[in-house]
């Protein structure tokens, strides 16, 4: 047998599955997840709906604690035992949350597959790259050994690792970061998903390698015409990647819409706050506007807007009632924000003041140099 | 791998030289091997105590002694015992091959014992079976070896009263001048070795259950476990395959350093169930000050010590792949 | 995985609760509502919580009062003979009485003593000696390291109960020279122990930036490394003193240890194993004993252990 025909095996070669790009692949409604702890209740996901269409790739954006990785696990299944998760979640029409394991283990890496944030760890650090990677096809089809090492030399040049014929004996702990993250990718796409989720992809390499991880992404997805989950907290990864963004905060969508919905016309102060403390090189030099204050904590969480502590629009509706998501330009264009119709037009340097979070502390050096003086 | 074994072994002989010369100091030191001698009444002749004095090297000083004792191994001479009639070269042997057995088999007990019960008390944390085993494994490692094996033995003297037939044997390595086939007589060490091996193995096996529960938890909680489960694997070769395959590697070393307390624990053993092996050889050689006894005991339990850290590291190498010895 | 990690509301120990500065516009209860609990108070309340850890602390008490309060309000005291020989336990003789008539109760009771005192001071002894040494080699590093660590590792090839049984015949007998000679041999284990926590919190960043800072030596091991190396060398103190009542126990079992006219539990466990068949309650009551202390120690180490270090047993479940 040979690498055509494992791949073969698994999808008419070249051509995706016919998937109409109007299909949702994957819809999740009213997912919840919660974690008992000392303190009570930790609220990591309080209701995310989202669908992906094939071939789609949604970005999710958010700080670290919005819940957004945890959405992520949530939907293959992979949350620790003690967490509560509520909600649908929907591939190609079949429900994930309440499947068994045994039913599970067919749909995580075959449909849907997952690329995580550290590569460093990521691998098993006592198998060569190529067990792992021909670990994953056979997971999923009755091919030989040596076929699955075939087409794991295969899936290493795809994800443009040089000579991945002598690679395939590396150990974990003989590539580079980027590399190892590269053979993550390849076991990601071993069984052409219709959906892969990338958490994080490129946050614990190099700078000068996350274009390549990126890239090697696009080959990927290019290659097996999957749907893609691409979740970061740095809104340059997705911006020219990502058809439709979601941006979450303390557990929950406060805006979703398209790309050039959520860039250009934003309706929520959040994202403001996030795309004006994003260096742009387009742009004649702008001063940084940067988000005061730290994320909520989500245990015992008081009503209102989570947002209201750090946000420079608040008024007292905010304090009392949490705002819903609701239509803005279009219908595809939400936003959860009590006064999201009065930032038509507004840029980030229109919500936030530049340096805000800086100028307290500029006023107690002035004081304490002139005491000095 | 073998320039470092060549290596490690170079290392080992100036740990050997100078432990065997602080035991050989402390059991020189210990007590007067010809207190018996002069105790008997009537007193033995002049010429019969000098003659032992002669014969056991007491005349000479510490540093000569020691030399003559380190040169006559080379020539397969351990030295005189305070027994004359006996040569203790020929007897560590056999009971070097009595206590062999019984370590080796309640550690492959306990090793199984313990990686079974570590995983699964690991995989079902905080179940029913997990507190049990847990409870159980406190309990061994809180239990004195000598009590828990005086009470298996009275647990086997019961059972064979109660059948009325001597079934299970609480008392030697073997039957004396037995006389059988080789099959009967394999069958008949068999039997003395489970009273012991059960006790052994139990005192041995509750301390790296909880190794390998822990190490078996810090390894499922990785991200690469994460990674085989979100490929689709099976629970089960997910937890034997990345799961135990890498919780194994730390408990390598764990036994390794362990090995010198179950020597402990297989003396104790040994007492209860009045085993001829190396145990009771030690505990005759304090007890009567014969120091050269005492110094073979320690050579042999030292250089058994000694090659086993050397197989545990080289196991460790191959274990993880990580680990180059240059 | 990362997401639960950062939401988990109790701050690592070392690290400022995150969060703690007032947000700008005031409301800062909104930004983090978990009250800020001092390191200390975490481990006490983290071992308060420790239900096995403290019922195993409240049984150690009362072992330790029934054997020194108990022991001298007895009415029987230790070495006593009474009329009644071989009497299974009673009213009288809660623990029944041994063929000479001595009841067992009050024997057990001075062993207990024995085998605490003996097991308390290995472990005080050991630790000191063994902490310094450790600390030692490990903050200098080098030759003195090399050198220093050598001896430790010459202790520990040498199989300790030959080396203990030895020193035991030639010094043995009494209670404080056992235990001298436990911890001569157990120090060895605790110097490996404090090296291994002093040399990775060398390098740790915070004892890094204390001597950017301009800290002295003395400082930085008095304010940053004491502190922080105190709590695994507390825990292994503790569970030291279990397995030196193991070891005292079998080396008096052996002959080596304790003997007539004094007693430990080894001892008596010792003069009872013949006697198993006709009078057991002089077998069963020393050897409980030895194990609820243990097992009372071990406990207690372990629920130490775990509020000391919740790094170490936080789980993904």
């Amino acid at each position: 047998m040979t690498a055509e025909d494992v791949l073969a095996g698994g999808r008419p070669e070249g051509a995706a599955e016919p998937v109409r790009p109007s299909d949702p692949v994957l819809e999740v409604s009213g997912l919840t997840v919660g974690f008992p702890s000392e303190d009570g209740m930790v609220q990591a996901v309080r209701g995310v709906d989202y669908s992906l269409r094939g071939g789609e790739v949604l970005g999710i954006v958010g700080e670290s604690g919005s819940g957004k990785s945890v959405t992520s696990l949530a939907v293959m299944g992979l949350l620790p035992r003690t967490a509560k998760v509520s909600g649908s979640v929907r591939f190609r029409g079949r429900e994930l949350i309440g499947m068994s394991e045994a039913e599970l283990n067919k749909v995580r890496g075959r449909d849907i597959s997952m690329i995580f944030q550290d590569p460093m760890t990521s691998l098993n650090p006592v198998y060569s790259v190529g067990y792992q990677i021909a670990e994953a096809v056979r997971a999923h089809h009755g091919v030989s050994k040596a076929a699955a090492l075939d087409r794991a030399a295969d899936l290493l040049e795809l994800v443009r690792i040089p000579n991945p014929g002598q690679r395939l004996s590396a150990y974990p702990h003989e590539l580079s970061g980027g590399m190892r993250q590269r053979v993550v990718i390849a076991i990601a796409m071993a069984n052409d998903p219709d959906v892969i989720i990338a958490d994080e992809p490129t946050t614990a390499l190099d700078v000068t390698v996350q274009a390549q991880i990126m890239q090697s992404l696009q080959a990927a997805q290019a290659e097996t015409g999957a749907a893609m989950v691409l979740i970061t907290h740095d809104l340059g990864v997705i911006a020219g990647q990502a058809d439709r963004v979601l941006v979450m905060y303390a557990g929950k969508p406060v805006e979703i819409g398209t790309a050039e919905d959520v860039f250009y016309t934003a309706r929520m102060p959040y994202t403001f706050g996030l795309l004006g403390s994003l260096p742009r090189l387009d742009r004649p030099s702008e001063r940084l506007t940067p988000i005061p204050g730290s994320p909520p904590s989500v245990v015992n969480m008081p009503p209102g807007c989570p947002f209201t502590p750090r946000c420079p629009l608040a008024i007292p509706l905010c304090d009392e009632r949490e705002p819903e998501l609701e239509p803005t330009t279009d219908a595809g264009h939400l936003a959860a924000c009590h006064r999201s119709d009065e930032l038509v037009g507004k840029s980030p340097g229109d919500v936030f003041t530049t340096g805000v979070a800086d100028t307290e502390a500029l006023a107690h050096f002035v004081e304490e140099s002139e005491e000095l003086a | 791998m073998l320039a470092f074994t060549l290596r490690r072994i170079a290392i080992s002989i100036p740990v050997l030289l100078i432990s065997s010369f602080v035991v050989f100091v402390l059991a020189s030191a210990a007590g007067d091997p010809l207190d018996p001698l002069l105790a008997r009444n009537p007193p033995p002749p002049p010429q019969t105590i000098a003659n032992e004095t002669e014969r056991l090297r007491l005349d000479d000083p510490l540093l000569s002694r020691y030399w003559q004792w380190l040169t006559g191994i080379f020539q397969g001479d351990f030295g005189p015992s305070v027994n004359p009639a006996r040569v203790i070269g020929d007897e560590i042997g056999d009971r070097f091959l009595v206590t062999l057995r019984l370590i080796a088999l309640a550690m492959i007990v306990a090793l199984v014992l313990a990686v079974v019960v570590g995983v699964v008390s690991a995989v079902k944390q905080y179940s029913l079976v997990d507190y049990g085993a847990t409870f159980f494994g406190f309990l061994f490692l809180s239990m004195p070896a000598f009590w828990l094996a005086i009470l298996l033995k009275q647990a086997g003297i019961e059972f064979n009263l109660a059948v009325g037939d001597s079934v299970i044997y609480t008392i030697g390595e073997a039957t004396p001048n037995f006389q059988g086939s080789f099959g009967e007589r394999l069958a008949d060490i068999a039997g003395h070795m489970v009273l012991p091996t059960i006790s052994l193995a139990l005192i041995s096996y509750a301390a790296w259950s909880r190794y390998q529960r822990a190490s078996m938890l810090e390894v499922m909680n990785s991200d690469y476990i994460r990674l085989a489960r979100a490929k689709g694997l099976p629970q089960r070769t997910v937890t034997v395959r990345h799961g135990l395959r890498n919780a194994l590697i730390p408990l390598t070393t764990v036994t390794a350093l362990d090995l010198a307390s179950i020597i402990s624990g297989a003396v104790v053993t040994e007492r209860v169930f009045q085993w001829r092996g190396m145990g009771d050889f030690l505990l005759n050689a304090i007890a009567t000050d014969d120091v050269y006894a005492t110094m073979a005991w320690l050579l042999v339990t030292a250089t058994v010590v000694i090659l086993f850290n050397l197989i545990a590291d080289l196991l460790y190498a191959v274990l993880d792949p990580r680990i180059r010895y240059a | 995985m990362p997401e639960p990690t950062t939401t988990t509301t109790t701050p690592a120990p070392g690290a400022p609760a995150g969060g703690a500065q007032p947000g700008p516009s005031g409301r800062a209860e909104r930004e983090f509502t978990v009250a800020e609990r001092s390191q200390f108070q975490l481990v006490l309340r983290r071992f308060l919580q420790h239900r096995l850890a403290m019922v195993s602390l409240v049984v150690l008490v009362l072992l330790v009062l029934l054997a020194y309060v108990g022991g001298a309000l007895w009415k029987y005291k230790f070495g006593e003979y009474t009329p009644d020989e071989s009497e299974p336990p009673s009213w009288e003789h809660p623990f029944g009485t041994d063929s000479a008539g001595r009841d067992q109760f009050a024997q057990v009771l001075r062993g207990t003593q024995i085998s605490l005192q003996i097991a308390v001071l290995v472990a005080l002894f050991a630790t000191v000696v063994g902490t310094i040494w450790g600390a030692v080699a490990g903050y200098f590093g080098g030759l003195v390291d090399t050198l220093m660590m050598r001896v430790s590792d010459l202790i520990l090839t040498l199989p300790l109960i030959a080396v203990a049984a030895m020193l035991g015949h030639n010094f043995g007998g009494t209670w404080w020279l056992i235990a001298l000679v436990i911890a001569g041999l157990y120090w060895a284990y605790v110097s490996r122990v404090a090296r291994g926590v002093v040399l990775s919190l060398r390098e740790k960043e915070f004892i890094e930036a204390a001597r950017a800072l301009g800290s002295s030596d003395v400082r930085i091991i008095l304010r940053h490394l004491v502190p922080n190396a105190l709590g695994a060398i507390i825990v292994n103190a503790t569970i030291l003193i279990a397995v030196a009542i193991l070891l005292e126990t079998a080396l008096s079992y052996l002959g080596f240890g304790v003997t007539a006219p004094d007693t430990s539990l080894g001892l008596l466990v010792s003069e009872a194993q013949t006697a198993l068949s006709t009078r057991p309650w002089l077998f069963y009551f020393p050897g409980l004993f030895i194990i609820l202390i243990a097992l009372c120690i071990n406990f207690i180490g372990d629920g130490l252990r775990d509020a000391l270090d919740p790094q170490q047993t936080k789980v993904r479940r």
